[in-house]
Formats: structure tokens, sequence, C-alpha cells
């Protein structure tokens, strides 16, 4: 076992750290809060950073780094390693460096996409320029993906959606539906198509919900009669869950990964500074402990992470591992931001912003945001459920 | 980066696993747990044998000349399939001190026949204070002539009363700083005015108490330096915590093993108690709990192998497998109800090897505060 980077990979890293230090500015690494494994103070679905978000992707583009993954064919140098590196470097700097499109939308499209639809959709990923929201989630439709009731009947050469989705993070700051609706009333799981749809088709109407934070991120979104092109259909007719669920292993290793260093970096410089002020207190001492504790786990996030990063990389089928990442990724989210408040005391609950501000105000938001993480993207509980069944060959309940 | 063992470091531990499996069945580990001596001679013979006494020795000292990294490989899978017996004290404990600090006389004469299996070591280190800071050393070491004459009680000291010697951590100079008065020395165990005595306990292994009552011992038998013992003792008990870590994680997998396949087969309702998903979550937190240590411990045990410094990362993998090891064990006795609560099933082997494992060598909270200063806190 080999736990070090190449030389390479190290040089690599080094060149994203300084892409990082210069084209990061300080101001919004202050500002965004980006508390780790939660979904709802990402910068990339607030509007508030719409702008840089969108200016950063073409930066990332131009530099290839948004399809380093994948192959030549498709701007990339097939290496989920150096993907990972980017995710671990510029999410530690608060930057965005992955979406929906990158995560999701390329790696189904270069698998299941025809010659046609991936010359149309993947050079716009590649450069950055085009951003997607998983229009997967409705109103009676959360875990159990498999009863989605939005429809898409065909008509001519169009289909026609109507329906609603909502939890739609990023909806109100991306370009592009990455749709998952009804095509056949006589299946479950079989009867469901993926397609791609224009933020701008008329009938399209997106109202942004603020979450517990404050931000708005997420959003409902409702279809009515909206007419979607036949060519905009993903692979092939029914064949939409099977897609969804084949792409999850390649969104589940883009966790921010930098974020939890940070956070943990930031909590262990926030004590220091603390026993400077008012020295060797006993909370103090209990602080220590915290932090030790939340160095193990971050270190357990780390293996596993690269862990699955390499089984990926190496062609090693990785949906357990990537199943106990994105739930490890979720629950630690939630023990730093409790370590967190429980490290700051009162000064937990103030925002950013003020003279009184302690630790960028994070505290509190991750305290309340955190717990978007073991709901969103697959509950915590879903996740045990897979880890049991396929990879402890458990029977179905 | 490479997560994959060698096809060799397979093949090791897939031995391992089916000589253990065959040759030392739990019905033995409880005979053997409940006997005095607490091990088995033939099995002991056997397994010098297979070259497994000389693991990581080379061969002149007719050893495998396997890795540190392999030595970590194989007490995990014995921890998966449990072993009593002085295997623990006599490699890592003390093997590992006398090939890395000993002077090639010492070696020469004590390796080969850890190697073939003729001698049981064991290291004493703790008294009262049962800890492993060097200030807690009161044992004292006073010279005389060509001799050390030794005085004082250790306490848990694993397998001293089989042992045909005990490396013993003295106290030679009254030093401002703690550490540098404490020398090493090999102690024939059969020295007029040693006296072992087993310490009642509730787990599977044989702690006993030692007392040195004017316990000659000649200066050849120093191993290293004189006042230079504790840095040995250190990297010695930091090594052993790392095996410790990986037995624990040997354990840990061999309990959710052996929940998992009774619960696949144990019915409640007309089904499976496994297909209910109160139970499954339990399972996913064995699964990540034990897959999170892993690496933790592999990471450790391949810095250590190369030599570099890991006081860190071992601190960190033991710190977090002793805890989840327990927990694990708790799950583990949650799925199997009453029958797990008996003397006759085998859960409580695992259930008193998590104890064990776990506050041997520095347990969790001992480790953290290695950690906070390694963070500069």
């Amino acid at each position: 076992m080999d736990f070090e980077f190449t030389e390479e990979e190290l040089a690599f890293r080094e060149e994203v750290e300084n892409f990082a230090r210069s084209e990061m500015p300080r101001e919004i690494e202050e500002k965004a809060y980006l508390w780790p494994g939660g979904y709802g103070t990402l910068p990339i679905f607030e509007k508030e950073f719409e702008e840089f978000c969108r200016n950063f992707f073409l930066k990332l583009g131009k530099k290839g780094w948004l399809s380093l993954g994948w192959p030549e064919k498709y701007g990339g140098v097939n290496s989920i390693v150096k993907q990972a590196i980017v995710d671990d470097v510029l999410s530690y700097h608060r930057a965005p460096c992955a979406h929906a499109a990158t995560s999701i939308v390329a790696p189904t499209l270069m698998r299941f996409g025809s010659d046609e639809m991936n010359n149309i959709w993947m050079p716009g990923i590649i450069n950055g320029t085009t951003s997607f929201w998983l229009g997967y989630s409705e109103p009676d439709v959360g875990s159990d993906l498999g009863s989605v009731k939005t429809t898409a009947v065909k008509d001519g050469s169009e289909y026609v959606v109507n329906g609603q989705k909502i939890w739609s993070s990023g909806a109100h700051v991306t370009d592009y539906c990455w749709l998952l609706a009804k095509t056949d009333d006589s299946s479950k799981h079989k009867g469901m198509s993926l397609f791609i749809v224009d933020n701008n088709t008329p009938g399209v109407t997106i109202k942004p919900i603020t979450n517990i934070a404050g931000i708005d991120s997420f959003n409902e979104v409702f279809f009515d009669d909206v007419r979607v092109p036949e060519k905009n259909l993903v692979g092939e007719k029914n064949n939409g869950f099977y897609y969804v669920m084949s792409a999850l292993e390649h969104e589940r290793i883009v966790i921010g990964f930098g974020t939890f260093r940070r956070i943990l970096d930031e909590l262990t410089q926030y004590v220091k500074e603390k026993k400077k002020a008012v020295g060797n207190t006993r909370e103090y001492e209990e602080a220590r402990n915290i932090i030790a504790l939340m160095a193990i786990e971050v270190e357990v996030l780390k293996s596993f992470f690269w862990r699955t990063v390499w089984m990926m990389d190496n062609g090693h089928k990785a949906n357990i591992e990537a199943s106990a990442l994105k739930l490890f990724c979720s629950e630690l989210g939630v023990s730093l931001s409790n370590s967190a408040v429980d490290i700051l005391g009162l000064y937990g609950q103030i925002d950013k912003g003020t003279k009184w501000t302690q630790f960028g105000g994070r505290a509190g938001i991750g305290y309340l945001d955190s717990i978007s993480g073991p709901i969103g993207a697959g509950a915590s509980e879903i996740q045990r459920v897979l880890i049991a069944t396929r990879g402890l060959g458990l029977p179905r309940g | 980066m490479n997560f994959a063992l060698t096809k060799e470091q397979k093949m090791l531990q897939k031995s391992i696993r089916q000589y253990i499996k065959k040759k030392c069945p739990n019905s033995l580990v409880k005979e053997l747990a409940a006997s005095e001596k607490g091990y088995s001679p033939e099995l002991w013979k056997e397994m010098a044998e297979l070259g497994w006494m000389g693991l990581v020795f080379p061969d002149e000292y007719e050893g495998s000349n396997f890795s540190f990294f392999d030595l970590v490989l194989f007490f995990e899978e014995m921890g998966y399939n449990i072993c009593p017996g002085p295997l623990f004290s006599t490699l890592v404990l003390s093997g590992l001190p006398i090939l890395n600090y000993a002077d090639n006389k010492l070696k020469s004469e004590i390796l080969p026949q850890i190697s073939t299996g003729e001698i049981i070591l064991t290291m004493a280190v703790t008294e009262e204070n049962a800890d492993y800071i060097p200030s807690s050393i009161k044992t004292s070491a006073i010279k005389e002539g060509d001799e050390y004459i030794i005085n004082g009680t250790k306490l848990f000291v694993n397998d001293a009363h089989v042992s045909d010697y005990i490396l013993c951590v003295a106290r030679t100079d009254e030093t401002p700083n703690p550490e540098d008065g404490v020398t090493l020395f090999m102690v024939n165990a059969k020295t007029p005015g040693v006296e072992i005595s087993l310490m009642k306990n509730v787990t599977l292994e044989k702690p006993c108490e030692v007392k040195f009552e004017n316990v000659k011992v000649p200066a050849k038998n120093i191993i290293g330096k004189l006042n230079n013992g504790w840095m040995i003792v250190n990297d010695t008990i930091e090594k052993a915590a790392l095996v410790k870590s990986a037995e624990m994680i040997g354990g840990a997998r061999g309990t959710m093993d052996l929940a998992l396949q009774y619960a696949k087969e144990r019915v409640q309702f007309q089904r499976p108690i496994g297909s209910f998903q109160a139970v499954q979550q339990h399972f996913a937190n064995m699964w990540l709990g034990i897959n999170g240590c892993r690496d933790l411990v592999y990471l450790a045990a391949s810095k250590t192998a190369k030599g570099e410094h890991a006081e860190k990362e071992i601190a960190m993998a033991k710190a977090r497998t002793g805890k989840i090891f327990r927990e694990v064990t708790t799950l583990g006795h949650q799925i199997f109800g009453a029958i797990g609560y008996t003397m006759e099933h085998d859960m409580h082997l695992y259930r008193r090897q998590a104890l064990s494992g776990d506050i041997t060598f520095g347990n969790t909270y001992s480790q953290l505060d290695k950690i906070a200063v390694s963070l500069g806190l």
C-alpha cells in the first residue's frame, strides 16, 4: 500500500494551490459560509455569488480542470485523482470546483448519451459555460425516486412536460434542468426518462425557497406544458432511473474535502488564540480533546475519500465506498458543527459581519446548515441500507 | 497512491486465517483462556515451524524477513480468529526492541530462539500508576560491580508467568527529566527474587504482577544504552499500540461477520432479522466504523514501515480503533440478544478482546493528548 501522491500529482497540487491563491478573491473566501457536508451554504447555489461562480467556472474550464477525470476525447486526462486534487485544494479556499454539470450530467452523457447529443452538450460543460440543476425530487417524491409524478408526453417531435419539482438546488442560478420525468405509466422504475430542459423554455417557473440558514439555495420549479425537443431525451426512453442511479458514485466523490480541513484548521487556530488571550482554562483542556477527536474523523474522511477515488481511477466498482463516503461526510459535517458551537459557547450564535463575530460567524450557520447533509442527496438511512444490502448482502426488507 | 495489498500479503492473510480457524476454534480459545498457562505449547511450536515467530526477523536470525507492515496484517488476522497466548508479548513487545536496539551478541543469542519457538518473552513497563509515562517508573536498578540489582513491582505484565525472559524497564538515575534515567534490562525470569503472580481479570489476557526483590542482572543484559531506555520503550509502546489496533480491527471484523451470519439466519416475524432496516442501520454503522479505522491503521503502518515518524497517525489509529471495537461488540450483542450474553456463545470473546485492546497501550483519551500536541495545542 502506498498513501503518497506521485511527484507529478504533488506538482499539480501546487499548481492548483497557486491558482487558488491568485484567482480566489479573499473577500469571497471570507464571505462564503460553505459549511462542510452541507448543501445550503454552497456559493454555487447563491444569487450573491452567481456572477463570480460563472466567471470562475470559465477559468477552470480554460485550465481543463473541469474534465480531468474524463477521457482525452472529452478534454480530460483520465485522472480522477487529479480531479479530486482540484476538489480538495479549491474547496479549502471555498472556491467552486464542481457542479451538477460536471459531477452528474457529463458522466451520464459520456456513458449513455448519443454522439450527436454529446457533441452539443459536452463542450459547454468542459469549458465551464453550461450549468445544470437536478430535477429529481418532487413534493411527494423524496427518497423514493421511483415514484416521480412529473410527466413527459410525446407530441410530434417534442415531449410535453407537466409537473412540479422541489428542493431544486441552484435552479435559479443555472441554465438547464436535468429532468427525471415519467414517460410510461405502466411501469415504475422502467417508466422514467431523463431530459435536458432549458430554464428559459415557456412554462418553466422557478421560485426560490429560503433555507434554514437564510439563504435562497433551492427552489420549487413548476412545469406547465413545457415543450422539450425530442433530441433532448438522454439515452434511451424509459431508462432514466437506471441512468440516475449509475451516476451516483460520480456525484459522491465531489465532497469538498478541503472544506473539512479548513474548518478543522480554523477551529484549531481559534482555540490557540483563545488560549493566548485567557490562558490554560478547563474549557481549553476540553477544546483540545474535541479538536483531537475531530482531527481523527477528518483523517478518516481523508482515507475514505482517497480510497474511493483510487478505486474509481483503477476501474474497481466503488458504489458501497461511495455510499459510505457520502454518509460519513454528512455525519461529519454535523459533528464538526456541534464541536464548533461547543467550543465557541455564547459566541456560537453570532453571525458574520459584526465586530463581535468570531470564527467567521460560521459556527451558528454551520449548526443550522449541517442538518442538510444527512437529509440531502440520499439520506443517511438510505446510504446505510445500501451498505447493508449491497455491501454486506443482507436481505431487502 | 495504491490502496491494494500485494499478492504475497493477501496470501499471508489467507494462510493465517485458515490456520487459526482450523487449529484454534473458539472451543479451544475458551479452554485456553480458562487455563492457567493461557496458551497451547503445541500450537506455539507449529506456528514457529510456519515461520511466524520470526516473521520480521532477517534470515540470519532464522527469521522470515517480512516487513513491519506485514506484521500489522498478521496481527489483524490473529484478531479476526482469536488465538490466545504470548505471541504479542514475544513478537511485538520483546522481539522488536531486541531486533532494533540490542547489541549483536544479544541479538544472535535471543532472536533465533524466538524464531524457533524455544522461548517466550514479555516486557514489564507499567507500575501502580498504570500508565506509560517515564515519571511513573519507580522500579530501580542499582549498579554493583558487573551487575545491576533490581527492586520494585511491575503490574499488568501480560504473559510474565510463562515467560523465559522479562524486559524490565527500570530507573537507573534520578534526573530532572525523568526519561533520562531509565534503562531496559533483559531479566531471566528464573532469577532468584523474581516473583510472578497472575492478576485476576475478566479479559482473555494474562496480566501478571511481577515483583523484583534484589534481582541480579548482568550489565551485558542492558538493551540499548544505560539511561537511554525510555526511547526504546516509547518506540516499542507506539508500535505495540499500532499492532494492537490492527488486532482490534480484526476482532471488530470478526464480530461483524459473526453477527452478520446470524442476522441472515435468525427468523422473527417470518423473516430474517437482517431484513429489518433497524438491524441494517447497525450493520452499516459497524462497516463504517471498521473501515474508517482500517486505513488509519494501514497509513500509520505504512509510515512506520518506511521508518518515518508516525506518532500522530498511531495515536489516531489507537484512539479510534479501541472505541470502535467496543462499539462494534455492543452492536453485535444487540443483534444476538440473550444468546450472545452467555458463556456458551462466542460473542463474549470479542467483547473481552475489545476491552483489553482498548485499555492497553493508552486508551482513546490518553491518545487525544498526543494528537492535540501534534496540532500545536
